[in-house]
């Protein structure tokens, strides 16, 4: 009963349908740092999403997610009261152990206000109960999320300057203008902390992924879903990719980007990108079929082939409790001319189904 | 003739069934008063029992899965310092109201919840939208600040669908929500609305507010500690409950109420035993020769005795199941019609469902049994134990009862009585007081028939010589056991009547006089009648004591206070007076006593010295809106209005120590004429057409309305307890009659005519009733004062003056006497239908 009264209310929430007005998303809008680290709450949906390799003391890899979610409600503007609802934020964190086979996964949900739940509007500082996400003075950023199988604290190093998608941040979605984002990412972040799993608690090292995004209008209505890709390069190097998919699977839009070992940063276009899957899993619990492999091929300024191979192939996520969405989100190992050469996180989503967010 | 070994049962049961056969209509009268009893019986209990059912099932859903409840009038700043409690799992914030819909008397339940905390803690609590427009924007209906969810319950109360709209009355004012959908989970018949809890606090004007907090705790974490760490760090008068807690204060608010009613439910059932005892005495002295017969016969004691208790098996079986049928029927129809609680105002808000148990369907069924057996038993064992020979002669009945005559058991019992009168309550409940009743009646009933043939053998020997009297009055004196079963009957019956009616006169006669004391204004004005969303503001208060017309105003706020967790809320009453004032203006028991200078005055009801026990003098913290008032008692005053305690202080001490200035309602003293000053204030006051008026007549014509009402039941169990007694006084008259065949037949015999041995038995008939109906008298006195004095006061706290409804009674006593009379002719009639000529024959 609670998810199906929590994925009616979510499904709402993150509608395409515009209730308010809520601030669009222009071009030519430089980021300003540290002021864009935080949240934007005149747009409707935003979300800062870390994806990650652990490193255990035993050599042994997990992938771990951690996403925040913030959205406008546009409701309740000129009500004073504390619980006034005119933000909703949302986390769900994951660990993909092979060893267990699936995802370890929970979430937290809760109107933001009174201290419980605060996305703050002058650096990423996000707390939700028990969870908070925060960066720190010296550019490092801290998760601290306890749930009811693990509770990992880690400490996330940006290696590397951070990384605007687009044009300068700017990230279009779509061929009509307002389908975009604002839309920087973080590579390359070096993971430190511990886990705590099964009462053991074990130092953890890794990489990990940041990405930040703003929108009101993200999609259209012809949209189902999108594949995104983040890998972080084994010689340092970054490579994004997305596409957006409409019911046939075709793709109706794409974009990323491409920074090499030296820093330079090649921008891909909706041309630029074609997803190609490779293999597919599907999930005994939802029936829903995943490309868990995928090839994927550069064409344009770039001509590079890359093969993903997931993990694990069990890395559903079914956070119809927070988010009301079901989709795949998992470690991916990647290969470039059957060598190995990088890791990172596929996130397929729109395959149980039209994704609302 | 060799006695058999052992005869079969099978011939056992077949001589009962004769036993009952040869009697229909005393078999049927047998059954009919056990199937009252058991029916009225049960069905109290099954209408108290779904009640109770439906009353919890409501709580209980309103705490969901939390373990711990916290309650008060809480700042919403202390909900983040729960939810941040390390053992805390999952929290769920609330403000609940009672709305005032307008055009209602009853209020709506109205809960302001997070729906997203709530999801975790009370998931029963969650609205589900109608369905809207297809583009998936239902949803946020949760949040919408003009959206309402009724429970189906409510939406059937208020006969409203999902789309229209409705406006609850804050203050004086309208707010309109649109009902967005149902409450599929709330219990079936709790009324119920649930809306966002930043739009209920901001709407209905309690911004900061809120009343409960659900609290999850971790698994494993400890309860008590929990509590014990954050009861100090709580505004006064919070609590915290556990869900079961709660569960059993709303139980407890109405057990003395429901115990009343279960007592008068046994008395049908007691009364219903003592017919089966006089019937089955009766049967037994008419077959006494057969029964003997059946001895010679060979028939042994106990298999005689076991014949007996078959017959009142059988009996009590069919009355006990038809009982429960009939107890089913009554309390579904009464649960229909008349609500819950019968009229007794304990659980506003709720519509049961029958809720039947299969252990008390059986207890029910048991005890209507083994009333029938009780009732058997001994004239039974009497039956055995007489000596076959001496009972084969005709004419020996009378010396059945010889046994019984010894007054001392009686005398025992009404001893016992006074020594468990002092007692005090038992768990608050009188019982030491209905056990005096219980022994007081059972010993009157076992001194009647020695009382009987004192009070016949010292009558002048020349009013036994008329032709009808004079025979009426010496068959009773020379056939004393048989008056004594028949009267006791009526002294069964009747006392209790007399004891209800003069205490339910007592308590009218109070209450009219504190009805006059407490109302002395010319009218008085509220904004609503219920709910406590409704109030005055201060600007609304300057505007009704500037109205033209208007002399004098006095307003009151009320307030409900916690003074002890484990206990229901007391209503304070804040209100224009000033201390010197008081004495004159309450209606105080007892002498007003000086506070200390510097401290604040409160005048206590009878029920807060008595639960609380407080006594003028003593001083106490009063918890009122999240703060502490030191208080100190300046006497103690009647209030009949509120049966959990109330408190009355002045409001300018409210005023100063709480700082709120609104108010509920105002007494006003006029200088014109009230229907003038009436549309003044009604143009006045914006939404002023939202202002009740009353004059005080008419609150003093309801008020002993409702009181009439919430004495019906007791009314309807009496008149049944009475009509039971009737029925014995014509089982005793129908079995003397037969016994008397030939007595009447010889009477024919000698030229006595049908009417003049009709006169004979009304005669009898009413001077029986005469002697049960003094009887009563004096013995329903005496427990009226135990009613009065003990009972009352234990259980409801509060005390009433006595007064005696001669004239009711009078009229009553006659009644029965008459209906005695009437009773005895016709039951005689049928009797000797037979025909007196053949009577006479039957020994020659």
């Amino acid at each position: 009963m609670l998810q199906r009264y929590l994925r009616l209310f979510l499904a709402t929430l993150l509608a395409a349908t515009c209730l308010a007005d809520f601030a669009p998303v222009k071009p030519g809008v430089p980021l300003v740092f540290p002021r864009d680290y935080g949240a934007h709450p005149a747009f409707r949906t935003e979300w800062w999403y870390v994806t990650g390799w652990l490193q255990l003391p035993d050599g042994k890899e997990q992938g771990f997610q951690l996403t925040f979610f913030r959205s406008g409600t546009g409701l309740a503007a000129d009500n004073p009261s504390r619980f006034a609802p005119r933000q909703l934020i949302f986390a769900h964190a994951a660990l993909s152990d092979p060893a267990q086979g699936r995802l370890l996964h929970d979430q937290r949900s809760a109107r933001a206000g009174l201290g419980l739940a605060e996305a703050s509007e002058q650096d990423t500082a996000l707390v939700l109960d028990d969870w908070s996400f925060r960066r720190l003075p010296d550019g490092r950023y801290e998760a601290d999320i306890p749930t009811q199988d693990f509770h990992y604290r880690l400490t996330l190093t940006p290696s590397q300057p951070m990384l605007l998608q687009g044009e300068a941040g700017y990230s279009r979605k779509g061929a009509a203008a307002g389908l975009a984002s604002y839309y920087y990412s973080q590579p390359q972040l070096k993971v430190g902390g511990s886990l705590v799993r099964t009462g053991k608690t074990v130092p953890v090292g890794g990489v990990a992924w940041l990405d930040h995004e703003w929108s009101s209008e993200i999609f259209d209505q012809d949209t189902v879903g999108w594949d995104w890709v983040g890998l972080n390069l084994d010689d340092g190097g970054a490579l994004t990719a997305f596409r957006l998919r409409d019911a046939a699977g075709n793709t109706r839009w794409a974009g990323g980007s491409r920074r090499d070992a030296q820093g330079k940063q090649i921008p891909l276009g909706p041309n630029d990108i074609h997803f190609i899957p490779s293999s597919h899993w599907t999930s005994p619990r939802t029936g829903v079929r995943y490309p868990v492999g995928m090839s994927l091929q550069l064409s344009g300024p770039l001509q590079e082939s890359w093969q993903l191979q997931a993990l694990i192939p069990d890395q559903e996520l079914d956070s119809r409790q927070s988010t009301g969405t079901l989709y795949w989100e998992g470690a991916v190992h990647a290969s470039r001319a059957g060598k190995p050469a990088g890791r990172g996180y596929l996130e397929l989503t729109g395959y149980g189904g039209r994704l609302r967010l | 003739m060799k006695p058999a070994a052992t005869p079969p049962w099978r011939l056992l049961t077949h001589l009962a069934w004769l036993g009952l056969r040869a009697q229909p209509l005393r078999s049927l009268a047998c059954m009919l008063a056990i199937l009252i009893g058991v029916a009225l019986g049960y069905a109290i209990h099954l209408i108290n029992d779904s009640a109770v059912n439906e009353f919890s099932h409501a709580t209980s859903s309103l705490s969901g899965e939390a373990d711990l409840t916290i309650k008060g009038n809480l700042p919403d700043t202390l909900y983040p310092a729960i939810a941040r409690d390390p053992v805390v799992a999952a929290t769920s914030p609330a403000l609940e109201v009672q709305a005032h819909l307008p055009s209602r008397n009853e209020p709506l339940q109205l809960i302001g919840l997070d729906a997203l905390r709530a999801a975790k803690v009370v998931p029963r609590l969650l609205g589900q939208p109608a369905a809207g427009p297809a583009d998936g924007t239902q949803g946020l209906a949760l949040l919408e600040p003009d959206a309402i969810f009724l429970s189906p319950a409510a939406l059937s109360w208020l006969k409203l669908a999902p789309g229209q709209s409705l406006t609850v009355q804050v203050g004086l004012q309208d707010v309109r929500f649109t009902v967005a959908g149902s409450l599929p989970a709330a219990g079936a018949g709790q009324r119920l609305a649930v809306m966002d809890i930043a739009a209920a606090q901001w709407r209905l004007g309690r911004l900061g507010e809120l009343s409960r907090i659900d609290v999850k705790l971790k698994p494993g974490s400890n309860l008590a500690d929990f509590r014990q760490r954050w009861l100090p760090r709580l505004p006064a008068g919070s609590r915290i409950d556990t869900p079961a807690a709660t569960g059993e204060r709303s139980a407890n608010v109405s057990r003395a109420y429901r115990v009343n009613l279960a007592v008068l439910g046994l008395v049908a059932l007691f009364t219903g035993s003592f017919l089966v005892f006089s019937t089955q005495v009766l049967s037994l002295l008419r077959r006494r020769s057969q029964l003997a017969l059946l001895r010679v016969l060979g028939l042994r004691r106990r298999e005689l005795m076991a014949v007996m208790l078959l017959e009142a098996l059988a009996l009590g079986s069919a009355g006990s199941a038809l009982g429960i049928a009939a107890g089913l029927a009554i309390a579904d129809a009464a649960l229909k019609l008349l609500g819950a609680d019968l009229g007794g105002g304990f659980f506003n808000g709720v519509t049961p469902s029958l809720h039947v148990s299969p252990w008390a369907l059986v207890g029910f069924f048991l005890l209507g049994l083994g009333a029938t057996l009780t009732g058997s038993l001994l004239p039974a064992w009497e039956a055995a134990a007489a000596k076959p020979a001496r009972a084969l002669k005709s004419g020996d009945e009378e010396a059945a009862f010889a046994r019984a005559r010894s007054p001392w058991p009686g005398l025992a019992l009404i001893a016992l009585a006074g020594l468990l009168l002092p007692l005090g309550p038992v768990r608050e409940l009188p019982i030491p007081g209905y056990a005096a009743i219980a022994c007081l009646l059972v010993g009157a009933l076992w001194l009647m028939p020695w009382l009987t043939a004192r009070l016949l053998a010292a009558t002048p020997k020349r009013w036994r010589e008329g032709p009808i009297a004079g025979l009426a009055l010496t068959q009773l004196k020379e056939a004393p056991g048989y008056a004594g079963i028949g009267l006791a009957g009526i002294l069964a019956s009747f006392s209790l009547m007399v004891a209800m009616a003069i205490m339910v006169a007592s308590f009218r006669d109070s209450v009219t006089e504190w009805l006059g004391q407490v109302l002395p204004a010319d009218m008085y004005l509220r904004p609503a009648s219920s709910g406590d969303t409704v109030y005055l503001s201060p600007a609304e208060q300057a505007l009704i004591r500037s109205t033209p017309g208007v002399r004098q105003v006095v307003f009151q706020r009320l307030q409900g206070v916690i003074l002890d967790p484990a206990r229901p809320g007391v209503l304070l009453q804040a209100r224009e007076l000033s201390a010197a004032d008081a004495a004159e203006r309450l209606p105080l028991v007892g002498p007003a006593t000086a506070v200390a200078p510097g401290m604040t005055p409160i005048w206590i009801s009878e029920a807060v010295a008595d639960l609380y026990a407080v006594q003028p003098g003593n001083r106490l913290q009063l918890p009122v809106r999240g703060k502490s008032l030191a208080v100190q008692v300046a006497g103690i005053w009647r209030d009949y209005a509120t049966q959990h305690g109330s408190i009355v202080m002045t409001l300018d001490d409210y005023r100063r120590l709480t700082g709120d200035q609104q108010v509920n309602n105002a007494a006003l003293w006029l200088a014109g004429d009230a229907a003038g000053v009436q549309a003044a204030l009604r143009s006045r006051l914006s939404h002023g057409e939202r202002l009740e008026f009353a004059m005080p007549g008419d609150i003093r014509k309801m008020s002993l309305q409702i009181f009439d009402r919430s004495f019906a039941v007791t009314y309807l169990l009496e008149a049944v307890a009475v009509l039971v007694g009737l029925l014995g006084i014509g089982v005793s008259f129908g079995g003397q009659a037969l016994a008397r065949l030939r007595e009447f037949g010889m009477l024919r015999h000698i030229g006595y005519r049908q009417r003049d041995i009709d006169r004979l038995l009304a005669v009898e008939g009413a001077l029986l009733a005469g002697i049960g109906v003094l009887a009563g008298l004096a013995v329903g006195w005496l427990i009226s004062r135990i009613l009065i004095d003990v009972v009352n006061p234990q259980s409801f706290h509060w005390t009433m003056r006595h007064s005696l409804p001669l004239g009711m009674l009078l009229l009553v006593s006659l009644a029965l006497v008459g209906l005695a009379a009437l009773t005895a002719v016709l039951a005689g009639r049928r009797a000797l239908r037979v025909g007196a000529v053949r009577a006479v024959k039957e020994d020659w």
